[in-house]
């Protein structure tokens, strides 16, 4: 930066300080705004998405593609087919990529494991900087991808959040909208595979005196063990597109099988990305889920080291899982028990988890605090995901269900409930230490209550909807089908509405600037964070704190 | 803690246990019409082979208690929790924070009841995947956005067809809207039919939830699935990978009838589709690869 006599204790102002910041927790807030632009748009296109199929027929995107796409009403129902395919693209793409990664690890694991380990900010805080702001160009190249030319004579890239050539190649979208999402995602990988390495980095070599790997808190456990994940496979994924990208603009055969490619490489190559980066959405969420119940049940976590080491178990065994998205492609019979055998022992940790979370609630003094309540949520929604992918887990069972409406309800469970009810867990939990103020706690309640019955209601039909059979990434479906549908909707909406409550909660909280002091949990919470004020100093720890706490 | 721990595992078990008939109950299928999707049903549909009726125990039998169990007793561990150990009722935590028993034993319960579904799972699997002696094979070409079949000559076949969904303005009485199709496959019942999938342009999944197959239709790969029908019917089916704009408009539709029924088939359609067979014979050139 310009000014070098203040140096380290610059403290910059304005669009400087956030440009060009270099301070973990400015970036933090930098991905927690991302987040929610994100996430707002992602959310719009699941309304659409289920304000179509709340109607046998083509009711509601053959008018959207007019509106957007400017298409011709003679050709509005074939636009609007594609617009729907392009709506699920990007609803899944921006959730994962734009919502609840720069959640999880860009905003709280900028923000909080630096603080939680001791240490005045990240490894290389300039590395901080350019991974977010690759983030955010990766997210207008996204943008840009739904108004040029994918399939012939439609705009968008609609093939799905999976990408599977021959659909994204030159044969499904000759167009130039799929390169725009190579070159998007290979952004967005650059961004996380340098965040990544900022943070192992960080918490290797960074943790106060005192604090040893084996007492550093769950959260920054949760985070080491993410990062690792991404290192790992991301530099796959981008193999993957990458020869995607030279199959489609420099001739190459791949996954052409006319010049001796499979298609199937690619799903080999996703999914070994692909199945990481699920729990790459939900461990940070198991990090800070043990914080909260620890928190206001008064108690140290129970099991401090099963639940650490159940997290580089799943980190591990997540890695070793990636063809149960594959069973019906046509896989030998010894291909899919064993992927069946690994997938099933991811159970075991997971379990560990959940019986861990409950045994620090026993026997503690527990304060229903907003935070708690989202963390009670939490263990149950991830719980019902967590059975379904008992069963998906099944190569047998999976044949009647892959990619029907059953695959839809257990990964929403898991991340449209267990994700995000992790990131609005956090996000109540660390918003008085963000902010310095405290918001509404009824209004924090209300706030869950909705959501809770809104996305219920939304994803527990779609159970009967994939059991009866009904195909995933379907914009219009047989009328057997519309009970669900219209209830899945009506669940879609209340749960929409609850972000307007959000909302409200935030804008209260800071217009009534009500003070939330360094510590507003009490006696439980005991992470370094709550030793600071709130908000923290711009730079925290200049003398290191000294970890002498008790062994776990 | 030993007390607390057996208090732990019976109010779990109580729970469960009333509560599990009620769910049981709710999954039971209501009355079904074979080979299409129930209105508001809430189960697996009615199946009509052999790996079908396995599948269904599989998962009404097995999975869904199971599974339905957890939850619940994961449920009902929170709410006693929430209510025994609120901070009115115990306001000074215990600092208990290990009980090695404990932790082995949910560590060795989950894997045993992993290993309980693991027998039927892969006895299934098994079956699903080996293809028993075939009395009948037909290929199967998935295209943007329809199907296209091949009934071999050595079989009394020889001819192929295209199965395109009937727009909405075609439908007869009867008729389904999105499962309807022109041209009807048909097979006979009670014989092992071998399916040859593939696919010409983009990936297409081959599915029909009565016979419990789904196979992916890969472009460049031959795979394999296999049924035997008990049933005489329409079964109905819809492609389960996306694959462009159509996705939803591709249904696959297959008839079940008596050998002789069949026979008669055969003969009609050799006649019928005989002017089709040209253009066919000339895509297949294209198509194996």
């Amino acid at each position: 930066m310009a000014s070098s006599t203040a140096g380290a204790h610059d403290h910059p102002t304005g669009l400087r300080r956030f440009l060009f910041s270099t301070n973990h927790k400015d970036i933090g807030t930098l991905y927690l705004i991302l987040s929610v632009i994100g996430g707002m748009v992602g959310l719009l296109m699941s309304v659409a998405i289920r304000a179509e199929l709340m109607h046998p027929g083509m009711t509601v995107f053959p008018g959207l593609a007019q509106i957007l796409n400017g298409a011709d009403p003679s050709m509005a129902t074939d636009a609007g087919k594609n617009l729907y395919n392009v709506f699920i693209t990007g609803h899944g793409v921006l959730m994962i990529f734009f919502m609840v990664m720069p959640a999880l690890m860009g905003g709280y694991a900028n923000w909080f494991v630096p603080i939680m380990i001791g240490a005045p900010d990240m490894a290389f805080p300039r590395l901080n900087n350019i991974s977010f702001w690759f983030l955010a160009v990766s997210l207008i190249l996204l943008v840009m991808s739904l108004f040029v030319e994918g399939a012939p004579g439609m705009l968008g890239f609609g093939g799905g959040w999976v990408f599977y050539p021959p659909l994204s190649s030159n044969i499904g979208h000759p167009g130039p909208a799929m390169d725009f999402v190579i070159l998007s995602l290979h952004l967005a990988g650059a961004s996380s595979i340098l965040g990544s390495i900022n943070l192992i980095t960080t918490i290797f070599n960074m943790r106060a005196p005192g604090m040893t790997l084996h007492k550093m808190p769950l959260f920054a456990w949760s985070m080491l063990v993410t990062a690792f994940l991404l290192v790992l496979t991301l530099p796959v994924l981008a193999g993957a597109i990458t020869m995607l990208l030279t199959d489609r603009n420099f001739g190459t055969m791949f996954y052409d099988p006319a010049g001796g490619g499979d298609p199937l490489l690619f799903q080999h190559l996703f999914w070994f990305f692909g199945h990481p980066e699920v729990y790459v959405l939900i461990l940070p969420a198991f990090g800070l889920i043990s914080h909260i119940v620890s928190t206001f049940s008064r108690k140290p976590v129970f099991g401090y080291l099963g639940m650490a080491y159940a997290m580089v178990c799943i980190g591990f065994l997540g890695c070793i899982v990636w063809a149960h998205h594959m069973y019906t492609v046509g896989l030998s019979l010894n291909a899919q028990r064993y992927f069946v055998f690994a997938t099933m022992v991811i159970a075991v940790p997971t379990g560990i988890k959940i019986f861990s979370w409950i045994a620090t609630m026993w026997g503690g003094s527990i304060s229903f605090r907003a935070p708690m309540i989202w963390a009670i949520g939490f263990i149950f929604v991830f719980t019902m995901g967590g059975v379904t992918g008992v069963v998906l887990a099944n190569a047998s069972a999976d044949r009647q269900l892959h990619e029907t409406y059953y695959v839809v309800a257990h990964f929403h469970y898991t991340m449209s409930l267990g994700a995000v009810f992790g990131v609005f867990a956090g996000f109540y939990y660390w918003f008085p230490k963000m902010t310095g103020y405290l918001y509404n706690e009824t209004l924090a309640k209300i706030h869950f209550l909705i959501l809770f019955v809104g996305v219920n209601l939304t994803f527990f039909p779609q159970h009967f909807l994939g059991l009866a059979g009904m195909p995933r990434r379907y914009v219009d479906y047989p009328d057997a089908f519309a009970t669900w549908n219209y209830l899945s909707s009506i669940g879609a909406y209340i749960g929409a509405f609850s972000m307007i409550v959000f909302f409200y909660t935030v804008i209260e909280a800071f217009l009534r600037k009500r003070e939330a002091g360094a510590n507003p949990w009490g006696p439980g919470a005991t992470t370094l964070e709550w030793t600071l004020p709130s908000p923290p100093p711009f730079h925290q720890f200049e003398t290191l704190p000294r970890i002498t706490g008790t062994e776990h | 803690m030993s007390t607390d721990t057996r208090q732990f595992i019976t109010r779990g078990a109580l729970t469960a246990a009333v509560a599990l008939p009620v769910v049981l109950l709710a999954g039971m299928a209501w009355a079904q019409v074979e080979g299409q999707p129930t209105p508001g049903g809430v189960g697996l549909p009615a199946t009509v082979t052999e790996v079908g009726h396995e599948t269904q125990f599989f998962y009404n039998s097995i999975l869904l208690p199971i599974i339905t169990f957890i939850a619940l007793s994961v449920l009902g561990l929170l709410i006693y929790v929430c209510w025994k150990f609120n901070e009115q009722a115990n306001p000074v935590p215990s600092k208990l924070t290990h009980h090695t028993g404990l932790e082995i034993v949910w560590t060795l319960v989950p894997i045993l009841i992993l290993v309980f579904i693991s027998i039927p799972s892969f006895r299934l699997l098994t079956k699903q995947v080996e293809i028993p002696e075939a009395a009948i094979t037909i290929k199967v070409t998935g295209n943007q956005w329809y199907w296209s079949y091949k009934y071999p000559e050595d079989q009394g076949g020889g001819f192929g067809f295209d199965q395109l969904m009937k727009a909405d303005t075609d439908l007869m009485p009867g008729d389904v809207r999105l499962l309807s199709v022109d041209n009807e496959a048909v097979v006979p019942i009670n014989e092992v039919v071998k399916l040859q999938i593939t696919a010409n342009d983009v990936i297409h999944s081959f599915v029909i939830p009565a016979f419990s197959i789904r196979m992916d239709a890969v472009p460049g790969r031959l795979n394999e699935t296999w049924f035997k029908a008990e049933k005489e019917g329409l079964y109905y089916g819809q492609c389960s990978k996306i694959c462009g704009k159509d996705h939803a408009f591709m249904p696959v539709a297959i008839r079940v009838v008596s050998r002789e029924k069949y026979e008669e088939w055969l003969a009609e359609s050799k006649k019928k589709f005989a002017a089709a067979e040209a253009p066919v014979k000339l895509a297949e050139s294209n198509t194996i690869r």
